[in-house]
């Protein structure tokens, strides 16, 4: 429905394109943008030719196309928001822009779109700016294909890759983003979809989402991120087919949940990170088909989480498949995958006759007392486990899979 | 490899516990591998084998051959040769024929099967702690003349060093869960190889888990090259203390 | 050849060398004689520097050997009690000294020969019997043609034949005017070969004396005699 809705806008647009050309750059009728974009009419396009363009802050106020040719630099000496869009039914295509101005105030932005809908950023780098594309109170706009790159180090010091806030409808596709704060921030923002982007190596998350309902993200990878991914105070979100690699660090996640119902997880690859899903006061969560790998925590299940179900999970090569807080289990787990577990089938069904119990003291240990982990894979420690596999005492006995496979599911 | 050592190297060679212990480290190697369909998992089993096996085959056999040895020892300290010759000629053959054992038994599997940064690291230290414990039988047997008391002595350290120690770190950070100890805890493995040699292969098994939790400390100090190359200097002086010792009494003891 | 002077050894709280000073001569043949635990064994370690002093310096061939392990190469041992590697043949045990001697004088296999040891090369040394066991050692000792032999017990252990082959091996080396070091309690097979006598007791030397001084002083005609002899008389005073 949303896709023939898209594509009903793109006919609109289509019928639309009556307008006059406007050139810009040496040699041609127009020097600068501004003017340029002050003589247009809606429907008109302005087409910039290659070239360094130092003018300030650009407002576009009309409904006009803005197109780069050759990648012309818009470029805001650090001192300005460099494209200002206060217009619906905009698009903006093939610029370079760079070095926006610095406040933490009015948060200056490579492009950032006030109060409109209908517009579309597309097939644009922005590179070494604060926030680079701001969307706030917007409906039915669509980012894509846009390269985001910045240097950041500090949080303070850096503003969001693609920042939304109170908007509706918004396609974010096919970016890529790095070096910012948050890769793609959504705050507010509902029945939108976040795909095929890449958010790798920002400072704090890859993707950082809250108050956002009915939203999708699929097909993403976020990697190298400072603190993974956070989605946080939502409900009704659909999380498929991610990649979720590299985050490292005490307080790194691949995917933290926190306050988040009645959710979808599956398909998705959690690969060598600190901890691949740690959950908070999540319920009503499927988690269904998705591969953990390499990770030093698989799962960190907290006790406040409830009726969550994890089924038919690869859990492979983890330092430790799940760990959690409390005693208090009320989430089930049926038909993983552990590569731990030790068990045997006789009657040859790939399900494992005995149970298996995916919580090991040491890792309920290391949760009371983290410096622990120093002692881990010692021949003391390995007595432990063996002697608490055989007779639970510290951990819950009912934190079981009472149908493990024998062999790893094809995901 | 002047004389005498040669002399050593081949008479251990002969020697059947060594030929048995070689032939053990291979048949679990080999094995562990064909088992396993998962590389790692077979590596962990290896861990476990270097950090039990190796160490105390390495510290008993050392006490018992050098015992064995003091005939050995009285013939040619009537002959023109230095003490300190004897003894290091002893060293080097009893290690490097424990060497070579190692690297048969279990080098050989691991670079057949496994060969990654982590299982070099795995040889690495397990050469590390094979040679560490041979300086460690090396001075348990100069304290004792008593053949029984000495390898009683080289069992106790082992002992000591592949469990009893790790209860007292894991009954301290109990203790003194309260304080930020994190840091002496660091300094407290420095006093066992056993538990420097894990913690290096940890840092390129579990690296996910290590580099995070408790990240200060372990991506601090384990982590980075500096802290590797302080760990392989402490593994290091863990071979020269205990050797050295035992070499200045031993030109100072009566035979 | 050997000078020692205010040797002390104490082994924690046992006090088995007492400040022995001696001084032994080329072409001398002497013998040192005493009960057992007198120190001689400690003695002749000491010189070869298998137990260090507790005090006191040892000179062999004018030179401190404290720290030194070359003037060895002059010394030829044949101990008490050889003890050698189980696994060694009688062949590798003596290549094996060979090599690391290193030695540019010409060997002197006679002993070898005559003990007929060439002929079991072969043998291993945990079969051999106690008295082959020391043919291998007084083989060992004389093998390289030493300026100094210490032999302690020499003869203990080897049958009449072998013995006397021994014998006179040290009778022959000792005209080649060597310095021979012997220890022994059977006084009666000393006569023809020494030429001085030390007698010690309880880390002590009773007396230092030529077998002429000794016999003369004495009016008896064997050292065993002689010695019988002083030791009534300390008794008795």
């Amino acid at each position: 429905m949303k896709q023939f809705l898209h594509i009903l806008v793109l006919c609109s647009f289509l019928n639309k394109i009556e307008g006059k050309q406007l050139l810009v750059g040496p040699g041609k009728h127009y020097a600068s943008i501004k003017t340029a974009i002050s003589e247009s009419v809606a429907n008109d396009s302005v087409i910039v030719s290659g070239g360094i363009y130092k003018e300030g802050n650009i407002i576009v106020d009309k409904s006009i196309f803005l197109i780069g040719k050759d990648f012309p630099i818009l470029d805001g000496q650090y001192k300005f928001e460099i494209l200002s869009i206060k217009a619906s039914y905009v698009v903006v295509r093939g610029f370079r822009i760079r070095h926006s101005g610095y406040a933490t105030l009015n948060d200056p932005c490579g492009i950032k779109v006030y109060d409109s809908h209908h517009v579309s950023i597309s097939n644009n780098y922005l590179e070494d700016n604060f926030f680079g594309i701001y969307l706030q109170f917007c409906k039915k706009c669509i980012v894509k294909n846009n390269q985001l790159s910045s240097h950041g180090t500090e949080e303070q010091r850096i503003g969001n890759g693609i920042h939304c806030w109170k908007s509706d409808s918004l396609q974010i596709t096919g970016n890529v983003v790095s070096g910012h704060r948050d890769g793609i921030y959504f705050e507010f923002v509902t029945n939108s979809v976040i795909w095929r982007n890449i958010s790798f190596n920002n400072v704090r998350y890859g993707l950082h989402f809250m108050f956002s309902n009915n939203d999708s993200y699929i097909s993403n990878v976020f990697k190298g991120n400072g603190a993974g991914v956070a989605v946080m105070f939502t409900h009704k979100v659909k999380m498929i087919n991610n990649t979720f690699s590299e985050n490292w660090g005490d307080a790194a996640y691949g995917l933290m949940l926190k306050e988040i119902s009645d959710s979808y997880i599956i398909g998705n690859n959690f690969s060598k990170n600190t901890t691949g899903i740690f959950m908070e006061g999540t319920s009503r969560i499927k988690v269904e088909s998705n591969k953990f790998d390499a990770n030093g925590w698989g799962m960190k299940i907290q006790a406040s989480c409830m009726d969550n179900e994890i089924v038919r999970n690869n859990f492979v090569g983890n330092t430790f498949d799940i760990s959690t807080n409390g005693s208090l289990v009320l989430n089930t787990f049926n038909s993983n995958y552990w590569d731990k577990y030790e068990g045997y089938d006789l009657n040859r069904d790939n399900v494992g006759d005995v149970p298996y119990h995916p919580l090991s003291i040491f890792s309920v240990i290391v949760e009371l007392n983290p410096p622990a982990m120093l002692l881990f894979r010692s021949f003391m420690v390995s007595l432990l486990d063996k002697s608490e596999k055989i007779i639970p005492s510290l951990t819950p006995d009912n934190f079981i899979d009472n149908t493990p496979l024998m062999h790893s599911l094809k995901l | 490899m002047n004389r005498i050592t040669k002399f050593i190297v081949l008479d251990i060679l002969k020697n059947k516990i060594v030929l048995v212990y070689t032939l053990i480290l291979s048949i679990l190697s080999w094995s562990v591998f064909s088992l396993e369909d998962n590389a790692t998992k077979g590596l962990l089993t290896l861990l476990n084998v270097i950090l039990l096996t190796v160490p105390l085959v390495s510290v008993i056999f050392s006490t018992i051959y050098l015992y064995n040895s003091s005939e050995f020892i009285e013939l040619l300290l009537s002959q023109p040769v230095k003490r300190a010759r004897i003894w290091r000629s002893l060293f080097f053959g009893l290690s490097s024929s424990l060497l070579l054992s190692f690297l048969i038994g279990v080098g050989i599997p691991i670079l057949v099967f496994a060969p990654s940064d982590v299982s070099m690291m795995m040889l690495l230290v397990g050469m590390f702690i094979t040679t560490i414990f041979v300086a460690i039988a090396f001075l348990s047997s100069i304290v004792t003349r008593d053949k029984a008391k000495g390898i009683g002595i080289s069992i106790l350290l082992w002992l000591f060093f592949a469990l009893l120690f790790d209860g007292i770190i894991l009954f301290l950070l109990f203790q003194f869960s309260e304080y930020p100890i994190e840091k002496m805890m660091v300094g407290i493995t420095a006093l066992n190889p056993i538990d420097l040699a894990r913690i290096l292969i940890l840092l390129h098994l579990d690296v996910s888990a290590m580099m995070g939790y408790t990240g200060a400390i372990f991506k601090d100090f384990f982590g980075t090259t500096v802290g590797e190359v302080v760990v392989f200097a402490i593994l290091l002086l863990w071979i020269i203390v205990p050797f050295w010792t035992s070499l200045i009494k031993f030109k100072r003891k009566d035979l | 050849m050997i000078e020692i002077a205010n040797l002390h050894k104490k082994f924690g709280k046992l006090e088995v060398l007492n400040n022995i000073n001696l001084t032994f001569n080329k072409g001398e043949c002497i013998a040192l004689i005493g009960p057992n635990g007198c120190g001689k064994t400690t003695l002749i370690k000491s010189i070869l520097g298998m137990v260090i002093p507790t005090k006191g310096t040892i000179k062999v061939k004018e030179q401190m050997i404290s720290d030194h392990y070359e003037y060895r190469r002059h010394i030829g041992y044949m101990p008490q009690i050889g003890r050698y590697p189980d696994n060694m043949s009688i062949g590798q045990i003596i290549d094996m000294i060979k090599n690391i001697r290193k030695s540019e004088h010409e060997l002197d296999e006679e002993l070898l020969q005559r003990f007929s040891l060439n002929k079991m090369s072969e043998k291993r040394m945990r079969t051999l019997s106690g008295g082959t066991t020391q043919k291998v050692s007084a083989t060992l000792a004389f093998l390289f043609n030493p300026d100094i032999l210490i032999l302690d017990e020499p003869t203990a252990g080897l049958d009449p034949l072998a013995s006397e082959i021994l014998k006179e091996k040290i009778i022959a080396e000792k005209q080649k005017g060597k310095l021979i070091l012997i220890t022994s309690h059977l006084l009666s097979e000393l006569d023809d070969l020494v030429s001085h006598v030390i007698f010690m007791q309880d880390g002590n030397t009773l007396f230092h004396k030529t077998t002429g001084d000794l016999k003369q002083s004495t009016g008896e005609e064997n050292i065993s005699k002689a010695i019988a002899h002083i030791l009534k008389r300390n008794n008795n005073e």
